[in-house]
């Protein structure tokens, strides 16, 4: 074997090392830890109005954010938020980089097995569809014929289709319908309600409206790192009590987000 | 035809083997795939018929005395051989497009004229029309200037020439190199699927979406274009050996 093989062969075994001593888990975070360092770190998104997004002083704020404050509140501690995008956040908090993370993730059970998720689901999303005001849609059979712009690919379109009688002219990516729908070449685009109700909150869509029942909820879950029970059970509670004293609603009214009825049926239940 | 024999075989198909041809036995996934088909065989019938058209016309322009028709064909030939053609059609569904005027739809929205389906035709013809123009111009090329000269003492004028001498024989000649293009148009037809136009690959990608049966549906679609390319070359080559001029090759 020559010299550079070797070097070669002896960097990738380093390479690999390295990148193990990286995966193996931080110790949970538990509570008492959290209490002692004095602050709490969680993960939020920075770029999903109104769930979480800079404000023009670039601090992070949103709906997220507020309930993160609610937590370090209750734990007496400060909080400090760390910006997360979804390819990133169950890292983050495996690697102890953060305490807590609540960034609109879809609850799903492949997820549960690399982060625990607390029970009770705090929010939810499904679909629904954008639309201009003057278009004056109230049922989802009305869009009956109508061209509706989507993304390809999206397992809602069918459905909307076949069971609502919409005509899909679905494109690659949001930019693109988004493009289509302001040009008029459709009348709606269906699309996940949370990222609708983001976009509806830009000037650039203040003539357009999200004015359907959202279909296929699915639930959101926030989460904490494997093994940290104890946290796991404060945030359980913590979600009961939001639920309870409908903070959720609040919140959504405070962002302008019309109530999910995800939120309203969690309040009735645990009130 | 009484056809649910086939669709029963597919469904037991699934069941013994996991191959999944929903586009056989569920009947939503059959139409939309039947139609897609009958989208990608307009859309390159279409394309096909007005591509040549343009080569046509482009090579008798680029014959022409005045300078400045030659330039503004050889100005088209560059603009769309140029630039790829995926470009072309989001230039012109969302840059054009967007300019056009708009008309009330019943929806009381305003929407622009010439829908996706007019852009593709549009962009893809000149696209493929802009290499038949410099296909044809090999073609004429290759007439040996006796002929033209033969033409004109008879007292032929230069469209008289074109339309009853000359395109006849280079027609021949470059029909080869007009089949290649002619099968590459065909193929580039999937690429409308970026401005939702609901031909073949757009309705197989949904439909794998929806089953997650990627496999048999891209096997689907790989055959489909066999075929239908398949039939466009037999077609090409009848002609050829239709034309045959003695002397001249195959």
């Amino acid at each position: 074997m020559n010299k550079l093989m070797r070097s070669a062969l002896l960097g990738a075994a380093a390479a690999v090392a390295l990148s193990f001593g990286a995966l193996a888990p931080a110790d949970a975070t538990t509570l008492q830890e959290v209490k002692d360092k004095g602050t709490l770190v969680v993960g939020v998104k920075a770029d999903y109005k109104p769930y979480g997004y800079l404000n023009s002083d670039g601090e992070i704020v949103g709906i997220e954010p507020e309930l993160a404050q609610d937590v370090a509140e209750k734990l007496g501690v400060e909080l400090e938020m760390v910006p997360v995008v979804s390819s990133n956040r169950m890292q983050f908090l495996e690697q102890g980089k953060i305490d807590l993370m609540i960034a609109t993730m879809t609850d799903r059970p492949d997820r549960r097995e690399v982060v625990q998720i607390v029970d009770p689901n705090y929010y939810s999303s499904g679909t629904n569809v954008m639309a201009p005001k003057k278009a004056g849609f109230k049922e989802w059979t009305d869009l009956d014929g109508a061209p509706v712009c989507g993304i390809q690919g999206a397992f809602y379109n069918r459905k909307t289709q076949e069971e609502f009688g919409a005509e899909i002219v679905a494109f690659k990516g949001t930019s693109e319908a988004l493009t289509a729908l302001q040009q008029g070449r459709c009348v709606a685009f269906v699309y996940d309600d949370s990222f609708l109700i983001s976009k509806l909150g830009e000037d650039e869509w203040s003539e357009f409206e999200m004015p359907l029942q959202t279909i296929d909820d699915a639930p959101w879950g926030l989460a904490v790192a494997k093994g940290a029970d104890d946290f796991a059970a404060f945030m359980s509670d913590m979600i009961k009590e939001w639920h309870k004293s409908g903070r959720i609603i609040e919140l959504e009214k405070k962002y302008g987000v019309k109530p999910t009825p995800f939120a309203e049926k969690m309040h009735k239940e645990y009130m | 035809m009484e056809w649910s024999w086939a669709f029963d075989w597919a469904r037991e198909f699934y069941r013994e083997t996991g191959i999944n041809l929903t586009f056989v036995y569920d009947s939503f996934d059959r139409d939309r795939l039947a139609r897609g088909f009958m989208n990608t065989v307009y859309l390159s019938l279409i394309c096909l018929v007005l591509s040549v058209l343009i080569g046509i016309a482009g090579a008798w322009l680029q014959g022409s005395k005045l300078v400045w028709t030659r330039r503004i064909v050889q100005g088209y030939i560059q603009f769309f051989r140029n630039t790829p053609p995926l470009v072309q059609l989001y230039f012109f569904f969302f840059a054009v497009g967007s300019l056009m005027p708009t008309y009330e739809n019943r929806f009381g929205m305003q929407e622009p004229m010439l829908d996706n389906f007019t852009w593709a035709v549009i962009s893809l013809s000149f696209f493929a029309g802009a290499f038949n123009v410099e296909i044809f111009r090999s073609g004429i090329e290759a007439v040996p200037t006796s002929t033209v000269e033969a033409a004109e003492s008879l007292g032929y004028n230069r469209l008289q020439t074109y339309r009853y001498i000359v395109l006849p024989l280079a027609f021949r000649v470059c029909l080869p190199a007009l089949n290649n293009n002619l099968v590459n148009l065909v193929k580039t037809t999937t690429l409308a699927y970026a401005i939702a136009v609901p031909e073949m690959l757009y309705m197989a990608n949904q439909i794998w979406s929806d089953s997650v049966n990627v496999p048999e549906t891209m096997t689907f679609l790989l055959f489909a274009y066999v075929f239908l390319v398949g039939l466009l070359v037999w077609a090409m080559h009848s002609w050829e050996r239709a034309m045959r001029l003695p002397g001249y090759g195959r």
